[in-house]
């Protein structure tokens, strides 16, 4: 049986300088390369005789705004399934120049979990066969997953939300006026930039 | 193509396949979701897949909210089986948070999770029967589905969006009606479940319309990334249940079925078999359950005061509990610093949760491995070449969930 050792012997053996950050957060094995070589240590955990990690688990993208240079980690979970053992596998990029090759070539799976990252978080994967957005529309202008985009401030009472069941007449989660509607005053609503609110 | 050709005006060009819309909502999709068909006659030529009809950002969402409230967020993914993706997710914190749970716990909780297979795979099943032209069984077993909706409401008062168990167990211990109305099931169903059986599995209308399509060969659906039982049915063992046991699966007994060719019949009769095993292992896990007597049979949750609720009379009577009942309603315990990767065996393949904690009250990254949306993107290869029916067969038969898909 494979062990976390013996993978990291082999992967120390084959890139002695380039694979770094050793860790087993709760027994899985997780390392990280520089991202010009992500494609070259998939392949090798892919077809190597002894490490047979044959089987994308899943592949996503985590945004650090603190990391300078480093700002975006993609991560790949592949799975022995002959031995049973799981890896986590971790590359980091700039967020200015979010550029790493695609997967797609050694499994089809990554295909549409690539387009997600890449419509989530910016990714953009060379060589990916139809890289365009997945589940948001395809107008959209920016990668909302990202930090940068906060959620919508729930305690918000500036929208018209009645065909949603809040604000309107039942005036649930908006802010009641003397009239007892729930909408935003007339004053309120006609009001220039720059001028006081009377 | 026909012989008869209409005359088309001068220098435009001739196309001899025809575009058809299968979708977004359409009855035979099942779920909002959209395929753009090419085909040469009733042949489909290709095939565009749109989704995200139904995305809800949950992931995002998951990054505002503490632990117990991102369970409502996950039984809103497979609505087939939501109890399954509840207790995939407790498991995930309790991994993270390094909680141990009791056996009667981990006992009651594969009773549920073995209901909600059976709901999701009888559904799966009876509409892949339904595309087939054979509504009667459809109908008839969505009698017991019913019952074991029944029993999720004795368990949690819900049906459907089931908000059930909490870190480190349940809520509320299995009344006597729930374990009246499991001993109901599992004395009725087998009978039914043979006679659903009868309808199908050797009619030769279904078995024509089912063999040959939809195939995929083991080594394609390992690369496309399938789980559950469609890469069961294209021949390997692959369970996380067995390999990676959760929950006490290890102390009982069942087999693993699996198919050869992995095509629509194969994955009918998997899931088929699939019912047999899921409820010998509820047989078993009854009389597991069964065996706690005295305190034990009131056990229901693991000692984890931080996350657990206390019971509401010591709130209003015990100051820790008070405290403790406060801070867990208002989300304000830390949770440890790590990364976890957990999965359990879905309805429909490895339900996988990946949770990155910063040491904050909230995770600062969860990602879902949602099988279906793995394993829909082979659509296009499994029906390249066959008849337009074929193809509403085989969707089915992959049992898409558009609300897991889109997440």
């Amino acid at each position: 049986m494979l062990t976390n050792e013996q993978i990291k012997k082999r992967l120390t053996e084959k890139f002695p300088e380039e694979v770094t950050g050793f860790e087993e957060p709760y027994g899985m094995l997780t390392f990280e390369a520089p991202k010009e070589l992500n494609l070259k240590v998939l392949n090798f955990l892919y077809d190597d005789e002894e490490l047979k990690f044959r089987f994308l688990t899943t592949l996503c993208a985590v945004h650090y705004p603190e990391k300078k240079g480093r700002e975006l980690a993609i991560v790949y979970h592949v799975h022995n399934l002959e031995d049973n053992i799981r890896l986590r596998f971790k590359v980091y990029t700039a967020i200015s120049e979010p550029d790493i090759y695609t997967a797609t070539g050694l499994f089809s799976a990554a295909n549409w979990l690539e387009r997600e990252t890449y419509d989530f978080y910016g990714v953009n994967f060379i060589g990916h066969p139809n890289l365009k957005r997945i589940l948001n529309v395809e107008e959209m202008d920016y990668h909302p997953m990202r930090k940068e985009y906060p959620l919508e401030d729930q305690t918000r009472i500036d929208k018209d939300d009645e065909m949603f069941g809040r604000g309107g007449e039942s005036g649930f989660g908006t802010a009641k006026t003397e009239e007892g509607s729930g909408t935003i005053p007339e004053s309120e609503q006609q009001h220039e930039e720059g001028k006081p609110i009377v | 193509m026909s012989e008869h050709h209409i005359k088309l005006p001068e220098g435009s060009i001739e196309k001899t396949t025809t575009t058809l819309n299968l979708g977004p909502t359409h009855p035979a999709t099942h779920g909002v979701m959209q395929n753009i068909l090419e085909l040469d006659g009733e042949r489909i030529v290709s095939t565009e897949q749109t989704i995200g009809y139904i995305h809800r950002a949950f992931e995002k969402i998951a990054e505002r909210r503490p632990l117990y409230q991102i369970t409502t967020l996950t039984d809103r993914m497979n609505y087939c089986s939501s109890p399954i993706n509840n207790m995939g997710w407790h498991l995930t914190c309790e991994k993270l948070l390094g909680v141990k749970t009791p056996k009667r716990v981990d006992y009651l909780r594969v009773i549920i999770m073995e209901l909600a297979r059976i709901s999701d795979h009888l559904i799966c099943n009876s509409i892949v029967g339904v595309d087939a032209g054979a509504y009667t069984g459809f109908l008839y077993v969505m009698q017991y589905r019913e019952l074991i909706y029944e029993i999720y409401e004795e368990v949690c008062g819900a049906r459907l969006t089931t908000n059930m168990g909490r870190i480190g167990g349940f809520e509320r211990n299995f009344n006597d009606i729930a374990f009246q109305k499991i001993e109901k099931f599992l004395k009725e169903y087998p009978v039914v479940l043979k006679e659903f059986e009868n309808l199908f599995q050797r009619n030769r209308i279904f078995m024509d319309r089912t063999k040959g399509t939809g195939a995929i060969s083991a080594e394609r659906a390992l690369n496309y990334g399938f789980t559950g039982p469609n890469l069961r049915a294209a021949g390997i063992d692959y369970d996380i249940r067995v390999h990676a046991p959760y929950s006490s699966y290890e102390d009982f007994q069942f087999n693993i079925p699996v198919g050869t060719t992995g095509d629509n019949y194969d994955r009918w009769l998997v899931r088929e078999q699939e019912m047999w095993q899921s409820l010998s292992i509820i047989e078993q896990a009854y009389q597991k359950v069964q065996e706690f007597k005295g305190t034990e049979a009131d056990v229901f949750h693991a000692d984890v005061p931080e996350y657990y609720l206390p019971e509401k009379p010591e709130v209003y009577t015990k100051m820790e509990a008070l405290i403790y009942h406060f801070k867990i309603v208002m989300g304000e315990v830390d949770m440890p610093v790590g990364e976890v990767y957990n999965s359990v065996e879905g309805g429909n393949g490895e339900l996988g949760f990946y949770l990155i904690s910063d040491g904050g009250r909230t995770p600062y990254r969860l990602h879902f491995r949602r099988p279906c949306f793995i394993y829909y993107q082979a659509f296009e290869e499994l029906i390249k070449g066959s008849m337009l029916s074929d193809a509403i067969m085989t969707m089915s038969s992959l049992n898409l969930i558009a609300g897991e898909m889109d997440s």
